[in-house]
C-alpha cells in the first residue's frame, strides 16, 4: 500500500461540442442513429469527427500524499472544474483512472439541495445527508452547526425568509462540520463576501492542521501560497507545472504576463472568423501596472490586441461584464467610433473604464471583436477575470459585497427633504 | 459524499454497468431524507394538504361514474355500487399514475443536485414512488370509510392487499426509472409519457371489469402489469373470485419491466451530469 490519498492516472475527458451545449431531442437521436454507421465508417476511414470534440482534460496524472494540501490553478477553461467534477464522481472520465484512499467529501458549492420551504433545522438534516453525513452524526453535531452559524433564533424559520447572508452562513456551517479524510473543494464557493472567504480559508487551515488531505481548486494565488504545500497548474487540460506553491504560482503569473500565452487560445472559440482574432488582453490600473486586482472607485484600462491576416476597416469591439454567477451585468461597445478603427496585422486597442462602481467579488469579461456587417466574429468567452478587493464607497469601514448588496453601486446623492 | 474507508476507484463509464446494491444500501438514509423532503414540501405548499389525496380520486370517480357508468352503461356489468368499484380501482391507479409521473420527471427536476453532488442517481426516482405512499394511505383510509357506508365487509382476501401495493410500486419503479432516464436525454419523452399514462388507464381494468375482455385474450392482456395489480387489489378489498392467473402473469411482467428500467438507467446514469 502506498501512502497516496489520491492517485490520478492518465485522466482524459472529452466533450462533444453541441451535445453538451444543447439538449438533443428525440428526432435528432433518431437521425443520429440512422447516420451513426455512416459517421463511424468515415471515422474509421480517418475522416474523424474530431472537429466537434473538445478535450477538457488530456492525460492528467499526479499523486497526492496523505496530509498534502494541493492547490490546482489554471486559467478559466484550463480544465480545473472538469477535474473537480471527475474527482467528485459527477461525470466520468473518458480515459484513465483515479484512486481515492479514504473517506471523501467534495464540495462544489455550499447549501446544495437546500429547499426554501423547509426550515433551517430541516435543511441542516437534508443538506447534511446529501453531503454524506449519517443521521446520527447530524444529530450529534446539530447544536454545533447552529451555533457556528449563529442562527439559534431562526432555526425553525423556513429558509426562504432568510437573508442571503444567513443562508450562506447556515450552508457553510453544515459543510464545515464534515470530517472527511480527503476534502475536495472548489474555491468558487468562497468568492464574494470577504468575511465569508476568510472563514472558509480558516476552516481549510484547520483541516490541514488536523492532517487531512485537501485538494483545493483556486483562482486566488495568495490563498494557494498560504494554504497549500504543493500546487499543480493546468493549461488547456494538461498538467503544465507541479511543485511548490511559490514556484508554480510564480510561473502562472509569468505566463499571464507573457503576451503569447495570455489566458485562452483559439481552442476555446466556436466558429471564429478565418482571418482575424483577439490574441491577448490585459487589465491595467491607473498607474499603468498590469493587474487583476482593483478596488471600487478605481479606473481600469482594458488593453486588447487583435491580429488580422488582411487589413480590415470598420472594425469594432465589445465587452460584456459578468458577475461571479456568470450573469451579464454590464456592456460596452466601441461602435460609436467604429469608423476610426482600422485593423492591421497587429493592432492594440485600449478602453478606459471607470471609476468602477462594483462591489467586492470576482468579475469576468467576455470580448467580441468583429468587422462591421460581417456575419462571423471572434467571441472570446471568459477571456479575463478580476477581483474587486475593497468596496468602501460609503466610507463606513465595512466592505460592500456582491453577496448581500448586489453587484454595483449607482452614483447617489442624499439630501434632507422639506 | 461518504464512502467507507477503503479505496474508491473512478474509471470511464462502461455501457454494461451493473446495479450496485451495496452502494444503494449505504445510501439508504439519503433515500429516507429525499422521501421526507418530498412529503414535507408537498404538504407545506398546499392549503388543503392531505385532502387532495381524497379529492383527486373522488372527483375522478364522480366523473367516470356519470360518463362511463350511467351514460356508457358500464355499471351494468358490476355487482353492487359502480362508484365504489371505480373508487377502489382509482385509489390504487391514482397512486400509480402520480408516482410514475413524479418519478419520470424527477431527474430533470433535480438537475442542480446532479450537477453538484454524487450519490446513486437511482435514489431520485425511487424516492418519488415512496413519497406517493402517504397520499395513497389517505385515499385508502377514505376507502375504508366508503366500505362502511356501502356495507361491504372485508373478506379474508384483504390479507393479500400489501402484495398489490408492492406490485404497483414495482411497476411504477420500472416505468418511472426507465422514463426518467429517457427524459434526461430526450426531453420529448415528457410529452410522450403524459400520453402513455392516459392511454394506460384505459388499457387497465379501472373503469370496467375484466369480464369484457374475451377469456382467451386475458393472459395476454395481463402482460400489462397494472392489470393484475388492479384486478387483484379489487378482489382483495371487495372480495369475489381471485384472479390468480392474471396476477401471476402481471407479477412476472412487472419484474421484467423493472429489470428493463434498471438496465437502461444504469447504462446511462453516469452521463446524466453531462447532458442534463
Amino acid at each position: 500500500m502506498s501512502s497516496n490519498a489520491i492517485t490520478i492516472a492518465g485522466i482524459s475527458k472529452r466533450y462533444t461540442i453541441g451535445l453538451a451545449a444543447r439538449k438533443m431531442n428525440f428526432r435528432e437521436a433518431i437521425v443520429g442513429l440512422a447516420t451513426a454507421p455512416w459517421k463511424r465508417m468515415r471515422h474509421l476511414a480517418g475522416h474523424g469527427s474530431t472537429a466537434t470534440d473538445f478535450w477538457a482534460l488530456r492525460d492528467v496524472s499526479f499523486d497526492v500524499r496523505v496530509g498534502d494540501v494541493v492547490g490546482i490553478i489554471g486559467a478559466n477553461g484550463a480544465g480545473k472544474s472538469t477535474l473537480l467534477k471527475i474527482l467528485s464522481r459527477i461525470t466520468p472520465p473518458t480515459g484513465g483512472f483515479i484512486e481515492l484512499d479514504g473517506r471523501v467529501s467534495s464540495l462544489l458549492e455550499v447549501g446544495t439541495g437546500f429547499h426554501p420551504e423547509l426550515t433551517g433545522r430541516e435543511n441542516i438534516f437534508l443538506n447534511g445527508a446529501i453531503l454524506g453525513m449519517l443521521r446520527s452524526e447530524i444529530r450529534r453535531k446539530f447544536d454545533a452547526i447552529v451555533s457556528f452559524a449563529g442562527l439559534e433564533q431562526f432555526i425553525d424559520t423556513p429558509v426562504k425568509h432568510y437573508s442571503s447572508g444567513m443562508y450562506v452562513r447556515l450552508a457553510f456551517s453544515v459543510a464545515a462540520h464534515l470530517e472527511p479524510e480527503i476534502l475536495i473543494i472548489d474555491e468558487v464557493l468562497s468568492v464574494g463576501d470577504l468575511h465569508f472567504r476568510n472563514r472558509c480559508l480558516g476552516r481549510m487551515r484547520d483541516m490541514r492542521d488536523e492532517g487531512r488531505t485537501v485538494l483545493f481548486v483556486s483562482h486566488d494565488l495568495t490563498s494557494v501560497r498560504q494554504l497549500c504545500n504543493r500546487a499543480v497548474m493546468l493549461i488547456s487540460g494538461r498538467v503544465a507545472a507541479d511543485g511548490t506553491p511559490d514556484e508554480v504560482t510564480r510561473r502562472y503569473e509569468q505566463m499571464n504576463r507573457d503576451p503569447g500565452t495570455a489566458s485562452g487560445g483559439m481552442a476555446e472559440r466556436v466558429n471564429p472568423p478565418p482571418h482575424y482574432h483577439l490574441s491577448r488582453v490585459e487589465l491595467r490600473n491607473a498607474s499603468g501596472a498590469v493587474t487583476r486586482e482593483f478596488d471600487a472607485g478605481d479606473t481600469m484600462e482594458i488593453h486588447l490586441w487583435a491580429s488580422s491576416r488582411a487589413p480590415e476597416n470598420s472594425f469594432t469591439a465589445e465587452f460584456r461584464l459578468l458577475n461571479d454567477d456568470d450573469e451579464p451585468i454590464s456592456f460596452g461597445s466601441a461602435n460609436p467610433i467604429r469608423d476610426t478603427y482600422y485593423l492591421a496585422e497587429h493592432q492594440h486597442f485600449v478602453c478606459r473604464l471607470g471609476p468602477l462602481p462594483l462591489t467586492e467579488g470576482a468579475y469576468t469579461f467576455n470580448f467580441t471583436v468583429r468587422v462591421w456587417n460581417q456575419e462571423r466574429w471572434d467571441f472570446w468567452e471568459r477571456a479575463i477575470g478580476f477581483d474587486i478587493h475593497r468596496c468602501d464607497l460609503f466610507k463606513t469601514g465595512h466592505g460592500v459585497t456582491n453577496v448581500h448588496d448586489g453587484d454595483f453601486i449607482i452614483q447617489q446623492e442624499w439630501l434632507v427633504g422639506d | 459524499m461518504h464512502s467507507p474507508s477503503r479505496t474508491l476507484r473512478i474509471e470511464p463509464a462502461q455501457s454494461w454497468q451493473g446495479l450496485n446494491v451495496a452502494e444503494l444500501w449505504r445510501y439508504r438514509e439519503l433515500l429516507y431524507f429525499f422521501v421526507w423532503r418530498d412529503i414535507k414540501v408537498r404538504y407545506k405548499q398546499t392549503v388543503l394538504g392531505a385532502l387532495w389525496a381524497i379529492i383527486q380520486p373522488v372527483a375522478a370517480t364522480a366523473l367516470f361514474t356519470v360518463f362511463f357508468g350511467r351514460l356508457g352503461g358500464l355499471s351494468k356489468q358490476v355487482n353492487g355500487s359502480y362508484a365504489l368499484f371505480v373508487y377502489v380501482g382509482l385509489s390504487l391507479w391514482t397512486f400509480y399514475a402520480n408516482a410514475v409521473t413524479m418519478a419520470a420527471n424527477s431527474l430533470v427536476g433535480s438537475s442542480h443536485l446532479i450537477a453538484k453532488v454524487y450519490f446513486p442517481r437511482l435514489l431520485i426516482p425511487i424516492a418519488s414512488i415512496f413519497s406517493g405512499l402517504v397520499d395513497f394511505a389517505v385515499a385508502f383510509a377514505f376507502l375504508l370509510v366508503l366500505m362502511i357506508v356501502y356495507h361491504v365487509p372485508p373478506s379474508p382476501q384483504i390479507l393479500t392487499l400489501p402484495f398489490f401495493v408492492l406490485g404497483t410500486m414495482t411497476v411504477a419503479a420500472g416505468a418511472g426509472v426507465l422514463f426518467s432516464a429517457l427524459i434526461v436525454s430526450y426531453r420529448d419523452f415528457r410529452y410522450v409519457f403524459t400520453f402513455v399514462v392516459q392511454l394506460w388507464l384505459f388499457a387497465t381494468p379501472v373503469l370496467y371489469t375484466i369480464d369484457i375482455i374475451p377469456a382467451k385474450w386475458r393472459l395476454l392482456y395481463a402482460l400489462n402489469p397494472m392489470v393484475g395489480m388492479i384486478a387483484g387489489f379489487r378482489a382483495a378489498v371487495l372480495g369475489g373470485p381471485f384472479p390468480l392467473d392474471l396476477v401471476l402473469v402481471s407479477a412476472v411482467a412487472s419484474v421484467l419491466l423493472l429489470a428493463a428500467g434498471l438496465r437502461y438507467f444504469t447504462a446511462v446514469e453516469r452521463r446524466f451530469a453531462d447532458v442534463i
